[in-house]
Parts: structure tokens; sequence; C-alpha cells
């Protein structure tokens, strides 16, 4: 037991890892931007499915595939942002997002539901299967290598945060849209690299999801519910909250899963966001708020 | 120079302050207007009563009724969501007890099929309100960004509960309802009665609602929350009371949607397709508004069905409701019937300034123009949803 | 003793510190007036007040009843009213209906469902106030249409509704029109005959003098000096307060009022 309490320890961290680099993405496009991203869900599939053409049909390993899907997802996300979120106005604003992104996240999976059916894909590159033994543990290498890669990547965001005039910016407009605006940010073009940023690292997020789960174009809602809960847990707007939370969550769903049953853990996990939630309505990580305008 | 200022005010003679008493200016307009739309509306009901009298096709009156109680749902959550600004995606769960509520009582006891069935559509209202309750007192405590994701971590939570609770709900097998003994239109004409039922105390519950103090408050709280507060709303309670007032007809629809369908599993029951839908319904009408809902959900859902008998296999049905949608939102901000009420009040009100009133107003309507809703924010607004 | 009383009220926004030991009184029946420079505390001062901002020490009172650390409808329902200087009213309410929020009655629990929007009464009441600011004839248009000083007249006219005994006017005649300012300023006098006090903050010098009885001038969080407005006026002090402040401030003057854009920030992080 207590060997297998340090091996769901250690999944749940591998694959925090990764979930926090998405709930990164979609905690800094709630901040930055004011809205609640929906098509985050989905937008994860989307990677899933580019990765896996990519491998099934050109045979481009999923990691080097990140290359073309990265940016593909960049552009997804600055187009969106483009067609739709910025002609959003300031009144119903959370509202209007939450309906706009879930439109998109329909029209998403329609396209590639009718594109690749109901049937569940998964990716299965080489070392799919394989593990390292380290210390008595088996560490699966996918979890390990997307452990790896979400770490790089959020590295790069917090480089790109702190040591860019661009970095500057967005976390002007993290604190502040008015504020932001007043000191001469030109915070539209600030909301919609950050929209394409954030949408950009589920490219990775997909990749790896579509290497350790089995996808279909529906397993969007499932996602979103989890990447919110994360978000909301870590605290609205913190990026350090959501890797926080994670982890935290995944490390919890994990001994759950061992310890009880795996049918449980998803509901221990909502459950756990609800307790922290009406103790700390902000959350986790957040900040209160202050009553005056 | 304090002085130059003074006498330039004190030129304005000072008027009393006004004392309280009755002033009851009627307005002329507002009698006829009104009996126009009570006739409008009475239509409206002899139409929607008569509805299967008319339509014998069965594809047709099943259409109808799965339409009717999303008429109801949408209504419900808007009187909610609509009014008070809070987006819920955890009405699904009213929805599915409701369903399962029917379901389960009538199943576990082997009644039989018919009209008597239909006794539990209120209680599964009433199952609904008991589970808004500690839902609303959790979620609520919370503000709109968080309580949109709140709802739905309860929602998924009551989804697996359904999957789970085997002993309960039999898991993802489902379970059916006793079969009633009715045939072809004459099943559906049943259910179309009985939905519409639950529509009536929905549009009851949304117009009581939106005519009441309660209600301005309601929405008081959407414009601007904390100002609200400020001046003596008891927030909390006023939504917490609007949630479970719209919790009660979501949970009779579902109940009556699970008879209709003869068997429930917990992924269509408590579906996360479910708000959102009821969302886009409400938005597209009109939401905050009574007839939006209603004219929405008659529209989509009637699509959607239409799509999906159409084209079974197909998730064509998905994109073109999402496309839809977003069509509206680019095109109609504000949804159908804000955009046509504003755009029928402004011809009158240009008739008006031609008899030389308020030329003020027309300025400051134009200014804001006909997309309000997404157009840069009126100063008060720039952190009203907060 | 003062109607409102603000004794060493000190509060600071993480590094920023905003009033340093602030004390204020407003007598009854008065119009007081508030000046000092951008970032001198005005706004928080208001916000503490009023309950919308919880002080980090200080007391502050209203009519005897100490009022510190209350929320905002506690203090409105004890009869202190404010507005904001970015009028705070519900825009897509109609004006008639703005007026209906303020009412300080309390339904129970199902009552206030089945109880109509408000009383003929009521309604007629709300009419009077509506014509007394010039806002009768737009009762039907949504608030969010008015124009900037309407906006600020109906937000005062719906406090009204309360009948608060002091009213805190934040920048009343702020981005107004003259004409408006003049109506505004000659409402606020009525207001007083009747009865009414009100502390106001305003950088239109003119209107501040003109309207005030007493004058405080606030610099770097606290109170420096009260006075009429002649006496103001001439004080050496205030000078150097508006003067001197941007030197010590480190900040240029153009810069956004760092105290309000700190209370809005602590909002805006919900």
């Amino acid at each position: 037991m207590g060997t297998q309490l340090v091996q769901a320890v250690v999944d749940g961290v591998l694959t925090g890892g990764v979930y926090a680099l998405m709930a990164a993405g979609l905690t800094l496009i709630f901040g930055v931007l004011d809205i609640i991203n929906i098509a985050q869900g989905i937008f994860v599939v989307l990677g899933a499915y580019l990765s896996y053409v990519l491998w099934s049909d050109l045979g481009i390993d999923p990691f080097l595939g990140l290359l073309i899907t990265i940016p593909t997802l960049f552009f997804v996300g600055v187009g969106v942002e483009w067609a739709f979120i910025r002609r959003l106005g300031e009144r119903d604003r959370v509202t209007m997002s939450i309906l706009v992104t879930y439109a998109v996240s329909l029209i998403l999976e329609g396209i590639l539901d009718n594109a690749f059916g109901t049937n569940v894909f998964q990716l299965r590159p080489s070392y799919e299967s394989s593990s390292f033994f380290v210390f008595g543990f088996y560490l699966q290498q996918i979890y390990v290598y997307g452990f790896v890669l979400a770490v790089v990547l959020l590295a790069a965001i917090y480089a790109l945060l702190y040591r860019s005039r661009f970095g500057a910016s967005v976390r002007a407009s993290l604190q502040d849209r008015t504020a932001a605006q007043l000191i001469g940010v030109n915070v539209r073009r600030v909301s919609t690299i950050t929209f394409g940023i954030g949408t950009a690292v589920t490219a990775a997020g997909g990749m790896v999801f579509g290497v350790t789960n089995a996808f279909s174009a529906n397993s969007g809602a499932d996602l979103i519910s989890r990447l919110l809960s994360i978000v909301i847990l870590g605290g609205l707007g913190s990026i350090g909250g959501a890797m926080g939370a994670a982890v935290l969550m995944l490390v919890l769903e994990d001994i759950v899963a061992t310890v009880w049953s795996p049918v449980w853990s998803p509901v221990v996990y909502f459950a756990a966001l609800l307790i922290v939630l009406s103790i700390r309505p902000v959350g986790l990580f957040g900040r209160t708020a202050a009553r005056a305008q | 120079m304090s002085g130059a200022a003074g006498e330039e005010t004190a030129t304005a003679a000072p008027r009393p302050m006004p004392s309280p008493g009755p002033l009851p200016t009627s307005n002329r307009r507002g009698t006829a207007a009104r009996s126009a739309k009570v006739a409008f509306w009475l239509v409206i009901a002899g139409l929607l009563v008569a509805f299967p009298a008319i339509f014998t096709n069965t594809t047709v009156t099943t259409i109808a009724v799965f339409s009717i109680i999303f008429m109801s749902a949408a209504t419900a959550w808007n009187s909610f969501s609509g009014y008070s600004g809070y987006v819920s995606i955890g009405h699904a769960v009213f929805f599915g007890a409701g369903a399962y509520t029917l379901v389960l009582i009538a199943a576990d006891n082997h009644w039989t099929g018919g009209y008597s069935v239909f006794a539990l559509v209120p209680l599964g209202g009433v199952v609904s309100v008991a589970i808004a309750v500690p839902f609303g007192l959790v979620a609520l405590r919370t503000r709109r960004h968080t309580f949109v994701v709140v709802t739905i971590a309860v929602f998924f939570i009551f989804q697996l509960l359904a999957f789970n609770l085997k002993f309960l709900t039999r898991g993802s097998q489902g379970v059916s309802t006793p079969t009633p003994p009715w045939f072809g239109s004459a099943y559906n004409d049943r259910f179309y009665y009985a939905a519409l039922c639950v529509l009536a105390v929905a549009v009851l519950i949304s117009v009581a609602v939106r005519r009441s103090r309660f209600g301005l408050q309601l929405l008081a709280i959407r414009d601007d929350e904390d100002r609200a507060a400020g001046l003596g709303v008891r927030t909390t309670r006023v939504k917490l009371v609007a949630f479970m007032l719209s919790s009660f007809p979501v949970g009779m629809a579902g109940a009556v949607w699970g008879y209709f369908l003869g068997s429930i599993h917990p992924q269509f029951a408590f579906n996360p397709l479910f708000d959102l839908s009821v969302a886009i319904m409400a938005f597209l009408g009109g939401l905050g508004t009574i007839s939006g809902p209603l004219l929405g959900a008659a529209l989509l859902e009637s699509l959607q069905q239409y799509f999906a008998i159409q084209y079974s296999q197909d998730n064509l049905y998905l994109i073109a409701y999402g496309a839809l949608f977003l069509v509206v939102i680019v095109l109609l901000p504000r949804g159908v019937i804000p955009t046509v009420v504003d755009t029928v009040r402004s011809w009158r009100d240009r008739g008006e300034g031609l008899r030389g009133r308020s030329a003020l107003v027309g300025g400051a309507r134009s200014a804001q123009g006909p997309a309000g809703g997404l157009t840069v924010a009126a100063p008060n607004g720039v952190r009203g949803e907060d | 003793m003062a109607l409102l009383e603000a004794d060493s009220v000190a509060k600071s926004f993480g590094g920023l510190v905003a009033l340093t030991g602030c004390s204020l009184e407003v007598e009854q029946g008065e119009i007081a007036g508030l000046i000092g420079p951008n970032g001198s505390g005005k706004t928080t001062l208001f916000n503490v007040m009023t309950g919308y901002v919880r002080a980090d020490s200080g007391r502050v009172r209203l009519g005897g009843t100490d009022i510190t650390g209350a929320s905002p409808a506690k203090v409105f329902g004890l009869g202190l009213g404010r507005t904001f200087q970015l009028s705070r009213i519900f825009a897509r309410l109609s004006v008639l209906e703005n007026m209906l929020v303020a009412t300080q009655r309390h339904e129970g629990w199902l009552r206030g469902v089945v109880k109509r929007q408000a009383s003929t009464a009521e309604q007629g009441r709300a009419r009077e106030l509506l014509e007394f600011v010039g806002l009768d004839h737009l009762e039907r248009l949504p608030a969010g249409n008015l124009s900037y000083g309407q906006r600020k007249l109906l937000e005062l006219a719906y406090l009204l509704v309360a009948d608060p005994v002091i009213i805190l006017l934040d920048e009343p005649a702020g981005g107004v029109n003259p004409t408006l300012i003049n109506m505004i300023a000659d409402r606020i006098r009525a207001l007083n005959a009747q009865g009414k006090t009100f502390l106001i903050v305003e950088h239109n010098m003119e209107f501040v003098m003109g309207l005030c009885d007493r004058v405080t001038v606030m610099n770097q969080g606290r109170a420096i000096v009260s006075g009429t407005p002649d006496a103001i006026r001439g004080d050496p002090r205030v000078v150097d307060a508006y003067l001197g402040g941007a030197d010590e401030d480190d900040e240029p003057d153009d810069e956004p009022n760092a105290a309000e854009l700190e209370a809005g920030h602590g909002l805006s992080s919900v």
C-alpha cells in the first residue's frame, strides 16, 4: 500500500505538470482578457487530433510534431480572439464569453466528430508503454517526457512574462485592464497574443493527453471542467496558483483512485473544489477582494 | 471668486424638496399597449393549446414536445441566470434530478404506465428545489466567474453519482419508465399537454419574478451587485430565492422529459450540453426578457430535433447550432427580442421627437447605438461585472 | 458632537499608503468640502467611511454610533448615503426602476416575490424626486442611456428615496457640463435647506468654494487644514500641498489617481 501511495503521488505530480501547463494557459487568458474560455477543452482535443494525424499519416513523432501543432493552435487562438472575443463589450462580458467560446467548441467538436467519427483514438509512439525504473518505482516514459515538456514550456512562459517588455504589458493587464490602458499598454494586442499563447499551450497538453488517454471529439467537456476547477482553486488569474492547484488535484485524484476506487476519484476531485470554495470563496491562492469600486 | 459662483447658481429658483404623496400619472399609451400585449399572449397561448389538433404528424408533435420542454427549461433558467447575470451551468442537475425522481419512483414501485405517473412531475420539481438550497448556499457565496465553475463542479458530481450509485440509479445501464398505454399521436399529445402545464408554471414564475420588487433587486444585482448591496439589497438571499424558484420548473421539465423518453441514462439526464444549450436559447431570444427564452428555445430546439431526426448519425447540427449562434452574436449582440423592441421604440420616439419632445432622449440613445451589449462600455460599466 | 467623524483613519494598499491617520468632522446641517491633490486619499477616506474599504486602524462614527468596519448596507441603513466618482447607476434598469432599488424595507423570503415592484405611493415619491432633479421626463429610459451629468443626478435622487441624513458626493461636478453643474449645485443647496448634510469631494474649485460652508484640505493621506473657503484660499499650506505634492510623491502629476486605481484594482482581482 505504501509504495502504491508513493507511486500515486509520483504519477499525480507528473500528470499534474501537464495539467499545470494547460491551466496556466486558461488562467492567463482569464486574467488578461477577463473572460472564461470554455473552448480550452476542445482546443486540447484538437491538439491531440493534430498530433495524431501527423504521427499516423506522416510518421512524425508527437514531440517533434509540436513544432507544427503549437504554431497552428497559436493561430487558431489568434483567429478566435480576433473573430469573436474582441467583439465582446465590458457589459455581460463573462456571460457572453462563456456562450461564445462554447459555440466555438461546439463547432470544433462537430467538425472533429465528422472528420474522425465517434471511435476513440490514441497516439501510440514506440515509447508509449515503456517505463523507467527508478528507486523501485516505474515511471512511464511518456509521463516523464510530458512533465519535462510542461516544465520547459512553463519556464518559457515565465521568462516571457518576467523578462520581456511584452511580458510587462501582460502583467499590467493581468492586474487591471483599465489601468493598463491608462498607462499606455495596447491591451487589444496584448489580449490577442495572450489568447494565442493560452491556446498554443494546449497543443502540448493535447499531445500528452492523446498519448496517455484514448480520446474522441467529446473528450473536451471532461477536460474543460477539470481545467476550470484547477484554475478556480488556484485563484482566477494566478498562474502560480493554477500550477500548484493542478499538481495538488491530480495527486489527490491519483491517491483516491489508488486507495479507494478510480470510479470515485473524480467525485472527490470536484468535492474538494466545493469544500475549498465554501471556506475560501476566492480559491486557495486567490486574493481577497475589496468592496470598493 | 466664491461669490461669482454663488450668484451664478443662485439665479436658478430653488425648488422645494417634495414631500411624499401619491402621484398617479397614468400613461395614456400604456393602457392601449397593454391590452394589445394581453391579446397577443392570449393568441399565442391559444395556438399552443390548439397545436396538437392542427398538427397530427407524429414527427411534428415529437419535435413540439421537446420544444415545449426546452421552452420551459430555458424560461426557468432565464428567471435566475438571465435576470441576475449569474450563468448557471448546473441547472442540468435539476433536470436530471427531476427525471430520475419520476422514473425511479415509477419503476421501483412497479407503477403501470398511464396518467398517474404524471402526478410525480411536481415531485420532480420539489426534489430539485431541495437540491437547489444547499447547492445555492455553496455556489452563491462566490462571485460570477467562480460561480460558473462551481455549478460545473456540482453538475459533474451529480453525473458521477448517477453513474456510480448503482443501487439507486442502476448506473450506466439506465432505468426504464413504465410504458403508457397510448400510441402514436395520442401518446405525443398527452406529453405535449403535460409539458405545456410545466411551461405555464415556468412562465408564471418568470413573470412574477420580473414584476416583483424581488425581481427588480435581481436585475439591480445583474447591473452592479456591490452597489445594490450597498443600498440595502440582501443580495445573497435574493439570489438564493431566485435560484430555488428557477430550479422548480426545470425539475418538472426533466420529469416530463424522462417519462416521454421511456428510459434515462446518466449521461443524457445529466447532460453537460443542457445548460449551455438553454443559455444559448435564452440568449438568442433575449437574455433577461420573458419572451426571449420562449422564442429562442422554440427555434433552436425544433431545429436541433429536426437535424437529429433528419440526419440522425450526423453531428452537423452541432456545427449549425454553434455557427448560428455566433452569427446572431455578431449581428444581434443582445438577442432578437430586445433588438426588435428597441427598434420599434426608437421609431416611436422619433415620432414623438417630431412633436417637439425630448431631443435629449434621442441623442442619448443614438450615442449608445443598437449594439449596446457589445460596444465600448458605458463609463459606469467598466467594472460592473465584478 | 459632529454628525460624521473620522478619527485617525489609516489605510494602505500593499505598499501604497493611502491614509495616514486622517481625521475629519462633518457637522450637522453643513455642506462640507474635501479637496486635495490627486492621490491624497479623498476617495479612500470616502470608501472607509461608507464601509466599502476596511481601515487598518482608526474609527468612524456617525451620529455618535461607531460604524468602523460596518458593511456598506449597514452604513446606508444608518442614514449615510454616497455617490461614486463614476456614478454607479443600474444601467439596464429604467430611470424609474433605479429609484426603487434603494428601499430599506425587507420582505420575508417569499413575500418579495409576490409583491409589486413598488406601491403607488412609492412610485409617486420616486417620480417627485425625479422631478426634483429634472429627470422626470426620462423615467422610462434605460439609465445607461443618460448623459454623464444626468447619471450623477439620478444617483443622488435614488439615494434620496431612502431619506439619508448625510450624503457624501464624490466629484459631483466632474465631467459635467456647466449648465448641469449649476443644476447640481442648486439641488444640493435646496436639499441642504431641508436639513440634509453634505460632504463633497470635488476638483472644481469654483464649485467647492461657492457651495461649501467649510472646506477641508487633504494631502498625503491626512487632513492638513480645515476652514471657510476664504480662509482656505489664503492658506499657504494649501498652496504647498498642491504645488509641492508632485515633488514629494516622486510621481508625475498626470498619473492616474493612485489610491483610486488601487481601490479599483482590489476589486478587479475577484
